[in-house]
This record gives structure tokens, sequence and C-alpha cells, in this order.
């Protein structure tokens, strides 16, 4: 049982204590609140310290000699800047590139372009099987890659052709991805229905209305699930290992980074200055689309 | 019947207007309704239907009864501590994190200066890239030459070998969980901004102390974001693959590219995760019946967790219009 200690808002709620006990009561309260300025500022530098010092040891490292990357050293004696340019020289390194924006940007596209209907026919219309079809959306969503991983090999290898290549994994983003369905769905459910029914009424098509009526104010939505969808792509490790790993020429940066590591055992300098070099692309975009980005991750837990 | 008879024009006209909005309807829905035959439903009968054949991807399949069941579950080293670590990750991981999420997005919202700034420090580490992630944490906590290990020696601490002991390997994936914490605290502090501010007052007034006005005030208005907090990173740490992979990869130095045979798990299969054993019988010892089977295993665990998430969550289904 915890005694309940009048705080000081209570306190000074009571009836005018004789003498001084008003102002005692306030400068607790400002004695109060200083400490839990200082208590709330001790942790938060803290929690600062614990996100961003991993950052900044990888940085550290990235740029030491060889030499020094074998030592315990946390400081680089000197600034070892081409190790950057090593990496970016590494064969291969170029393709990888070339590959993870091929993956990311065509797969985002495709995945954007057709999951928007089907966002769209979901949120606004009315029709039987609808709570059905976004269960089954929800269960897509749910589902670990790894669940169907074996006879989805076995079709794009044996049928197709296509092991060695990412086609296996930009193909289906052509086909909605239940992700950037539900989002995008929970995203057009907050748009009134009288946009869409005043369009109506002027005789507009239900595709034209969702073109030209609907999307524009979906825009900052549509913006927020290309980019979870961008990164999505550009992070897959899984993807590529299974469709890519027998081809060197088709390995994205996720995937080409732990072969940089083998071919590098004892270089943690330039395994950190390739991972540098990994994460600076999603952090500049990051601070370039930081709003929408936030919008993006309310969008996932906090509407509908 | 009756009613056609009677109206027959408007009738007509009345299901001529809903073919064509069926068809509509059907129009729109296409590229996913393909995509749920092909890329979901197709691939799931599959995998039933290779959990009971023997195929190694070459010679035709052949039916063999329970055979790849009784495998999995008896025989096969792997299932049951990747199983066991599965479901520690799944008690450990996602309780830490939604705990740390919370006090994360408590501190935010309490930060009266330079929150911005704080707000975009503690969700950066979300955006790196997994494999990037994990290979800077098996640098950070090297037992060797990492800094961290460096810095606790120096100040007298004990120092652990992380990655490289088994039973620190998945304490130190946990870590590496919680750095990346930019997401639940994203949503918690969407939640905590959005409890009404005459509840505290009122509380307050009452003379709640801190503890009782989380308990009493700010849990029951979040109570339904954790919730979807738990269920998801339930799911998420079903599929955990990247990240336990890598480091037992990096950590044990056995890399390099396609090729070279890994045997997962390292150290002692404690970071072996039920995703990898797909993994390790489908692609590695080329045994597609047994790699369907936990499949099946992964996706019944997977979807009874959905289910609960769409029970308890009927705000998540619904569709107001």
């Amino acid at each position: 049982m915890t005694t309940m200690t009048p705080t000081p808002a209570r306190a000074a709620y009571r009836p005018a204590a004789p003498g001084r006990g008003g102002t005692a009561a306030r400068r607790s309260a400002r004695r109060r609140a200083a400490l839990e300025w200082i208590a709330v500022h001790a942790l938060a530098i803290a929690a600062a310290l614990f996100f961003l010092l991993p950052f900044v040891f990888v940085f550290l490292t990235a740029v030491m000699s060889d030499d020094q990357a074998l030592t315990r050293d946390l400081w680089p004696h000197t600034w070892e800047w081409g190790n950057f340019a090593t990496v970016w020289n590494t064969p291969g390194f170029l393709t990888w590139w070339r590959n993870t924006l091929l993956y990311a940007g065509l797969g985002t596209v495709l995945a954007v372009a057709s999951s928007i209907p089907v966002a769209y026919a979901l949120a606004k219309f009315r029709f039987r099987g609808r709570n059905l079809a976004m269960m089954l959306v929800i269960a897509m969503m749910m589902l670990p890659p790894q669940v169907v991983v074996v006879p989805m090999y076995l079709f794009w290898a044996k049928q197709l052709d296509l092991a060695g290549t990412l086609w296996p994994l930009i193909i289906p983003f052509a086909f909605g991805n239940a992700f950037t369905i539900f989002l995008l769905r929970q995203f057009l459910l907050t748009i009134p229905k009288e946009y869409t029914e005043a369009a109506r009424i002027d005789g507009c098509g239900e595709f034209r209305t969702m073109v030209r009526i609907v999307l524009p104010m979906a825009k900052p939505a549509i913006a927020a699930v290309a980019l979870f969808h961008f990164f999505y792509c550009w992070n897959d490790y899984f993807g590529p290992q299974i469709y890519a790993s027998e081809n060197p020429a088709a390995w994205t940066l996720s995937y080409g980074l732990e072969s940089f590591k083998g071919a590098h055992q004892t270089d943690w300098n330039l395994t950190m200055a390739a991972t540098v070099m990994i994460m600076a692309p999603v952090i500049v975009v990051f601070f370039f689309a930081q709003k929408a980005f936030i919008e993006g991750v309310t969008l996932t837990g906090v509407k509908g | 019947m009756a009613a056609t008879t009677l109206h027959p024009p408007a009738s007509r006209a009345l299901r001529a207007k809903r073919r064509r909005s069926a068809l509509r309807t059907l129009g729109f829905l296409s590229p996913w309704l393909i995509g749920f035959a092909v890329f979901f439903a197709y691939p799931l009968v599959s995998t039933v239907y290779f959990s009971f054949m023997e195929y190694d991807g070459f010679a035709p399949p052949v039916w063999v009864g329970l055979k790849n069941w009784s495998y999995v579950f008896n025989d096969y080293a792997f299932f049951w501590p990747a199983l066991r670590n599965t479901l520690w990750l799944v008690a450990v991981m996602v309780s830490l994190r939604v705990l740390f999420g919370i006090g994360i997005g408590l501190l935010i919202t309490k930060i009266k200066t330079g929150a911005g700034v704080y707000r975009t420090l503690f969700y950066l580490p979300y955006l790196a890239p997994p494999v990037a992630a994990t290979m800077s944490f098996v640098f950070l906590l090297n037992p060797g030459t990492g800094p961290v290990n460096t810095v606790l020696e120096s100040v007298g601490l004990p120092a652990p070998g992380w990655f490289t002991d088994p039973a620190w390997s998945k304490p130190s994936l946990t870590v590496l969980a919680l750095w990346g914490i930019g997401d639940l605290m994203v949503i918690f502090m969407a939640a905590l901004l959005d409890v009404p501010k005459e509840q505290y007052e009122a509380a307050e007034l009452d003379g709640a102390r801190a503890w009782q006005r989380f308990r009493y005030v700010t849990f029951p208005n979040i109570s339904p974001i954790v919730l979807f907090a738990v269920i998801t990173g339930v799911i998420a740490t079903m599929q955990y693959y990247t990240e336990p992979l890598v480091a037992a990869k990096v950590a044990s130095g056995v890399i390099g590219g396609s090729g070279q045979q890994f045997e997962p798990g390292y150290p002692d299969k404690t970071t072996l995760t039920v995703p990898q054993t797909i993994y390790n019988l489908g692609f590695q010892r080329f045994d597609t019946g047994a790699a369907c089977v936990v499949a099946l295993v992964l996706f019944a665990l997977a979807m009874a967790f959905t289910a609960i998430l769409m029970r308890r969550r009927s705000g998540f289904m619904s569709a107001e219009d």
C-alpha cells in the first residue's frame, strides 16, 4: 500500500494554510519540476548515447588504418578516407548498387501502382466479401515469407527458369503488396465520402474519381508507403539470398555486404566502411522525407 | 421471382447496374486477386502437398505419407532447438521491446527542449539495414577488439563473449532489437499524445502519484496499441531470420558468398530460428518435404496470432463509411 502524501497540486488546492504554507508548496512544486527536468534530460542523454554510439564507433572504425583496426583503439590515429574508395572499387560493388536500385526502385513503383486500385476498392466500394478480402490481405501481410518460399522457388526456378536473377522478387510486386494495400486503405478510409460522391454525381467514372480526386489527397500516404517499400527492398536479405545467391552478378548490397566481410575476414575497417556506405543512403533519404516516414509509421498502428 | 415479373424494366436495369458494379470491383481488385492466387493460395496448397512427398528438386516427387512429419519432429536435430529459440525470442525480445518502446515514448513526450532532435536520434537506428546493423553489432560486441568490451574492461566490469557465447547470443540479439526501437517509439508516442489531458489533471487532483497516473490513466488509454505492438512483434519474431543468421555467420567467421556450407545457429544452435530451419532443409539439404512441414508449423503459429489480432482489435478491420 502506498501512503498518499499530498502532491503539490493537491496541496495548492487546499484552503490557504495559515502562514507561509502556500509558498512552501509552490516552492516544492518548483523544485519537483526542476528535478523532473534533470531526470528526464539525464535519461534522454543516456538513451541518446545508446542509440548514437554504435554509429560513432562504426564510423570511427571505418576510417582506421588496417593495422589500427586490429587493435583495441577507439580513436583513429590517421583518418583513412581512402577506405571508402577501396570499398567503392571492390569488384562487384557497383553491380550490387545497380541491382539494389533496380530491385527497390522498380519493385516500389510496381507495388504502389498495383496496390492503389485494390486499396481504393477495399476502402470505397461496398461489395459482398469485402471483409473476407480484407482478412485475406491481413493474412498475407502477416505471412512469414519463409512459409511459401520452397514452392515459390520451385515455381520460379523450374517453371520459369528465373533463378539467379532478381525477377522472382520484382514481378510479384506487380500484383499488389499486402502491406501497401493495407496501409493505403487505412488512409483512404479517412477521406470523407462526400468527395467521391460529389464526383460521382458529376458523372465522373470510378477510375477517374480515384485518379483525379482521391489520389491527390492521398499523396502523403502514397509517399509514406513508397518509402516503406523502398526501404523494405533495400534491406531485404532473405529474398536475394534465395534467388540471387547462385549468381554474383545479381547480388544486392545487403547480400553482397556479407560476402564482402567474407573476403575481408580481419579487415573490420573495410567492412565497417562498407556498412557505412549502405546505411548512409537510407539515412539521407530519411532526412529528406522524415515527416512522410513518421506519419507512415503512425498509420500502421494508430489509425483504423 | 414475383418482383421480376411485376417490374421487369426496373429490375433488369438494376441487375445490369449490379453486374457493372461487380465487374468494376473485380477490375479494381484484379491485381491483388491474381497475386493472392499465384503467390499465396497456390504455394500454400503446394506446401501441404510437398509435406507428404519426398522430393529433392530433381527426381519426381514420391508419396511418403507422414514420413517427413515424423522426421522433423523426431529426427531433425535443428527443429526443437529452433522452436525453443523462437519461443524464447517471442517471450523475451517482444516483451522487452514493448516495454522499452513505451519507456522511450514516455521519455520523448516528457522532453520539453530539443524533443525533435532526440526523436530523430532515437529513430535513426531503426532505419539501419538489418545486415549492416547486425554486422556493426557483431563488431561492436566482439570480445577481441570490440569497443564495448574495451570500455567495459577499462572500468572493471565483466566483459561477456556476446555473440560468441551460447548464454549471451540471444541477449545480444535482443540488445540489437532494442537499438532499433524507432517503429514502436513513434507508435507509442502518438498513442501517448492522444491520452486526454483532462484525465491526467483529474488524477492529479485526486492525488495520484506518477506510477498511479501511469497505471490508471496512461495504460488503459494505450492498451490497444500495446496489444497491437505485442502481436505484430510476435509475428515479426516468427519470421526473425536475417539478424540471427548474419550474426552467427559473422561471429563464427564462416562466411563467404555462395557455396560455402555453414552450420547454422552458431554458437551451439543458440541463434537458430524456425525460418532458418526451412532454409536449411529446403536449400541446403534439398529436403523439400521436411522444409514444407516446418513451413506449415510456422504458418499455423503465425495465423494463430493473426487471428488473435483480428479478434481483439476489431478496429483494425473496421470499414466505417
